[in-house]
């Protein structure tokens, strides 16, 4: 274990694999000689040379395209897409054919296809900067998403994901790259287990991503308000833990899911209906959502901290239960 | 149209010429036996014919090699055929069934074959030209001489997807055969009702690709261009751009009423038929008559039968298996 | 009539381009077919002789498969054989799959549509059902506790979980349903009389629910006594003279401790049918059947009502009507009775063969206390008389038990001062 930024984390990942396997290749826009829109992949170029960190010309589909195309000619492509909002240029080649070229041709291929891209809001880049549409991608069969909240889950479930044989989206909530922690310790990971990150009893607070920290803030204050809420990072949006999700609502028979997409339609409606159908029993009041405001992403931080859930919120959330 | 003397073909054009032919009439005739099963109810879903356009395919394919990849459209059931695959595989498809190409999960519009290196059908206009560039990025960054031949209908030129792989696939100098099939029609909007510039090559040329317009009728035509271009790319020049002109004469699917479409329009068209051209060519040349053609028929109506024969035979996939091949089961 | 699209199960024929006995090539159009989209061409996948047209043009829309005409292919010769017909567009009847079958609408639009449902009322005041979370629920279903009888402590009122662990620990066994469950009053009802009706709903539910449950399941046998209450009403006369109103004994009282105290010479008849088997309460709680103004009932308990003074358990008998009457008992006075006593004395009813109130073993019921001719050491003379039942379940007692229980009643009430 190492001390280091998710950004660095997720770096050391690629570089780890770059190394360790010839097959895989970075590309996207601006990874190699800026380094990435972020700095993820900063020194790369140096080490791997231009043939295995390629510069993309702004063409998200063709880019996201190619690299099915390369994973079914026997590479481990990495295909970064700068953000979420610019990867629907590339929805086309996700859900169409990343997603459905293994059952369409009745199981003689797959798409070992990893697409990083940056999500989430709080940095006042407005509505085409900032949206969290994971959950759109979690909606399709095919393809598996993953969505890293912390330093080791990002080196984690960036190595795990290219051991998969199929196309696994990997979502980075922008917020995210300067936090530091601690790395992974080596043990690999699975795609699809959820991670307790807090013990409780009385309320099961389900977040991922750039939701999780202002959720583990808001267990602690719930704390001191003596409630004693259980955290669970999801980790991955598909699969889905829905064994431990439901056994977590089993114990504290409460549950509040936090996220920062829109309620309408969004992922927490998922949680939501997983947790009815599957710990009707259980629940002691309803399960509660803390969402984005149903608003294009403002500019203003006001405005924008208005529209993302905030430890205040979940809390206020929570007390709603009792 | 002449024969071309290659070293594959020499001293047996006859045999050569003899393999297009029945090549062509496989695909006419399969997709004449499509319509009719379409007719009856035993194809569902949407179909797509390739007749008049059968020189492309069965000429395109003579060029590539084992190693070579491709990748078509969802009118795909003339490459699946020149290609290899067999018709019994692409008629049990059809079928839905257990035994087709795609274990009856893709249907008309999606055959594939792993084998053949055919990795299929897109249905999506244009979605199956980024998906060629990548296959050809990962043969040259695993310096395996391979093309990958991309066909596709003039309509995707019309997307951003062409303009986008045509543009990465020459920056990277990767080993691509773009193939136009132009047979004027995307769906029903005529070409120059959609396009500023009706000489497709053209576009491709902007891309500093190579690119020529073939008469796409024409089999040895068609066969010649691809050769020429097939050699340039495996020799690592970039991608290589061929306009294939050509018509088809029946619907755009079994549904289109061809409203948008004269019938003096199809029946000029099918004046230039590719059999009927070939077959012609083929007798001035002593190469073929009446008792000759007979028996390619006779052989190719038996394939078909053959064909027809499996797909109704075949089992149906169990329902149980529905949710088969969403995921594949082993790390790589 | 071939299939032409993905979607199409009917079309009509529009036109015949071929005549019968005329010769036709596979390909040929022979016909016109009108499809939802359009007219389509249609193609005859044979040569031969155009037989005979089966469907003359016109607006009849004919399902996919229907045969359009008959055409002799070559080398069948004979016109009329069996084996020449083709359909045009080679449909053969048979093949054409079940979805193709359009006309078997036709006769469904027939049938009244949803006529046997027309008259099932709507879910009537499905928003009026007591809010209890699933988890509180589930956990009262275990304890065979009404949760509708707590008084929830959740958002809106609602029972929650540790509301029934609550009201399970609050009795020796607890799982004492009243004769009526009440939902205690929302904290924010919408308005008083909306509020009211929902509780009468609520109630009238509640007590169809259970007086049903009891109905089917237990096994209930009834006996009746006839006491004379003469000595009983002298004591309590004598008792309440001189005393202010407020401070006066009613005979019911009387009757309710000495049922308290019978019970404890027959401890069968009190506690509850639990798991297939008999659970006798060592507390004995009795449920005092209440009447609502406006209809129903409640039967919250006056605890431990065996050990507790008349004086003690009047002022509980007044205070538990009071509240019963403004909604405000508690949520343990509703699920603790371990045995219900019913009295329509005051509305002249001479008997009551009451229904038990599961899971209890036992209800006493007391009618009205009336001057009868009654035989008092051989003379006839006028005597208070007053008709005691019980409604015993047979599952946990004899009727040989639950005589003993009344004689011990009439006995205990025969010694008023003792009480």
């Amino acid at each position: 274990m190492a001390k280091m930024t998710y950004r660095e984390a997720v770096r050391s990942a690629m570089r780890d694999a770059l190394r360790a396997d010839p097959r895989v290749f970075l590309m996207g826009e601006d990874v190699g000689k800026y380094g990435g829109a972020f700095g993820v992949s900063h020194g790369l170029l140096e080490e791997f040379g231009p043939t295995r960190i390629r510069d993309t010309p702004l063409s998200e589909s063709t880019f996201v395209g190619a690299g099915i195309g390369a994973a079914l000619g026997g590479m481990r492509p990495i295909v970064e897409v700068m953000t979420i909002n610019f990867s629907l240029l590339a929805l086309d080649q996700i859900v169409n054919n990343a997603a459905t070229l293994r059952h369409m041709s009745g199981g003689q291929f797959g798409v070992p296809l990893l697409v990083r891209m940056a999500t989430g809001g709080g940095r006042q880049l407005a509505a085409q900067h900032s949206h969290s549409l994971e959950g759109w991608y979690a909606h399709i069969p095919g393809i598996k998403v993953v969505t890293p909240a912390t330093v080791a889950d990002a080196r984690g479930l960036l190595l795990a994901a290219l051991k998969e044989p199929d196309p696994v989206l990997m979502f980075e909530h922008a917020t995210l790259y300067p936090l530091e922690g601690e790395s992974e310790d080596g043990t690999p990971m699975e795609i699809g287990r959820a991670a307790l990150r807090r013990r409780g009893k009385d309320v099961s607070l389900i977040a991922y991503g750039g939701a999780l920290g202002k959720t583990e803030r808001a267990a602690a204050q719930l704390a001191e308000l003596g409630v004693d809420a259980e955290v669970i990072d999801l980790r991955s949006l598909r699969p889905l833990d829905t064994e431990m999700i439901l056994a977590s609502v089993a114990r504290t028979h409460r549950a509040v899911i936090v996220e920062e997409a829109w309620k309408t339609g969004g992922f927490a409606a998922e949680v939501s209906a997983c947790i009815m159908e599957g710990a009707f029993d259980a629940l002691d009041a309803p399960v509660a959502r803390v969402c984005g405001a149903e608003v294009p992403m403002p500019y203003a931080q006001a405005l924008e901290q208005a529209a993302l859930p905030q430890p205040e919120t979940i809390v206020k959330a929570v007390q709603g239960l009792f | 149209m002449s024969i071309h003397k290659t070293a594959a073909t020499a001293g047996n054009e006859r045999e050569h010429a003899l393999a297009l032919l029945r090549q062509m009439l496989l695909i006419r005739r399969f997709e004449e036996k499509a319509a009719e099963l379409y007719s009856a109810g035993k194809i569902r879903g949407f179909l797509h014919l390739y007749i008049g356009e059968e020189a492309i395919a069965v000429g395109a394919m003579q060029a590539l090699a084992v190693e070579d990849a491709v990748v078509a459209t969802y009118r795909e059931h003339g490459q699946a055929l020149a290609r290899g695959v067999p018709a019994g595989k692409i008629m049990s498809e059809m079928y839905g069934k257990a035994n087709g190409c795609s274990r009856g999960r893709g249907g008309s519009m999606h055959m594939f074959d792993a084998g053949r290196r055919f990795y299929g059908g897109y249905a999506i206009v244009a979605g199956g030209l980024p998906v060629a560039v990548g296959l050809a990025l990962a043969d040259k960054m695993q310096e395996r001489p391979a093309v990958t031949a991309c066909f596709f209908g003039e309509g995707a030129v019309a997307e951003g997807e062409f303009h986008e792989s045509l543009n990465l696939a020459a920056l990277w100098r990767l080993p691509v055969l773009f193939l136009c099939e132009n047979n004027l029609y995307a769906m029903g909007t005529a070409l120059a009702r959609s396009e500023s510039q009706t000489d497709i090559h053209l576009k491709a040329q902007n891309y500093n690709i190579p690119a020529e317009a073939v008469d796409g009728m024409d089999v040895l035509a068609v066969e010649s261009a691809t050769q020429r271009a097939v050699a340039q790319v495996r020799r690592g020049d970039g991608p290589y751009f061929l306009e294939l002109r050509t018509y088809r004469y029946r619907a755009h699917s079994m549904s289109d009423p061809e409203l948008y479409r004269s019938k003096e329009e199809v029946a000029q068209w099918r004046g230039r038929d590719p059999i009927s051209l070939f077959d012609a060519y083929l007798r001035t040349q002593g190469m073929l008559d009446d008792a000759e053609l007979q028996t390619l028929e006779t052989g190719v109506a038996n394939d078909i039968d053959w064909a027809v024969a499996e797909a109704e035979k075949g089992g149906c996939e169990p329902v149980s298996d529905l949710a088969r091949d969403v995921y594949g089961s082993v790390a790589t | 009539m071939p299939r032409l699209g993905a979607d199409m199960t009917a079309g009509k024929v529009v036109k015949w381009l071929k005549r019968p006995g005329e010769q036709i090539k596979r390909g040929d159009v022979i016909a016109i077919v009108e499809t939802d989209k359009a007219n389509v061409d249609v193609e005859s996948f044979v040569s031969g002789v155009l037989e005979k047209i089966l469907v003359e043009p016109g607006d009849e829309r004919l399902p996919v498969g229907t045969p359009l005409a008959l055409i002799r292919t070559e080398g069948a010769a004979e016109p009329a054989a069996r084996a020449a017909p083709v359909a045009a567009a080679a449909v053969a009847p048979a093949p054409v799959p079940p979805a193709a079958i359009a006309p078997a609408r036709v006769p469904a639009a027939a049938v009244p549509p949803a006529a046997v449902y027309a008259a099932v009322p709507s879910a009537a005041a499905a928003g009026e059902r007591a809010r209890v979370s699933p988890a509180a629920r589930k956990r009262a279903l275990e304890l065979r506790i009404d949760p509708t009888a707590l008084a929830g402590t959740g958002p809106e009122g609602r029972v929650t979980l540790a509301d029934v662990e609550r009201a399970a620990q609050a009795g020796p066994v607890a799982q004492a349903a009243p004769v009526a469950q009440v939902a205690p009053a929302a904290r924010a009802e919408p308005s008083p009389a909306d509020a009211a009706a929902a509780r009468q709903l609520r109630m009238r539910e509640a007590i169809a629910s259970s007086m049903s449950r009891s109905k089917r399941e237990i096994p209930h046998y009834y006996l009746a006594c006839t006491i004379d209450m003469g000595r009983a009403l002298a004591w309590l006369a004598e008792r309440n003279a001189g005393r202010a109103v407020t401070d006066r004994l009613i005979y019911a009282v009387l009757l309710i401790k000495a049922t308290a105290l019978a019970l404890r010479e027959v401890p069968e008849l009190n506690g509850f049918w639990i798991d297939n088997r008999a659970q006798q309460s060592v507390a004995i709680h009795a449920g005092i059947a209440i009447s609502l103004r406006g209809g129903g009932l409640v039967a919250p308990a006056l605890h431990d009502a065996d050990q507790r003074s008349l004086d003690d358990l009047m002022r509980g008998f007044q205070d538990l009507v009071k509240r019963a009457r403004a909604w405000s008992l508690k949520s343990s006075e509703m699920a603790d009775p371990t045995v219900t006593i019913t009295s329509l004395g005051e509305r002249g009813v001479e008997s009551v063969f009451g229904i038990i109130t599961p899971p209890q073993l036992a209800l006493v019921g007391f009618g009205t206390p009336l001057e009868r001719p009654w035989v008092v050491a051989g003379q006839v003379v006028p005597r208070p008389l007053l008709t005691a039942t019980l409604s015993g379940d047979h599952r946990a007692t004899d009727g040989h038990r639950g005589a003993l229980f009344l004689a011990a009643v009439d006995r205990l009430l025969q010694q008023p001062e003792e009480l």
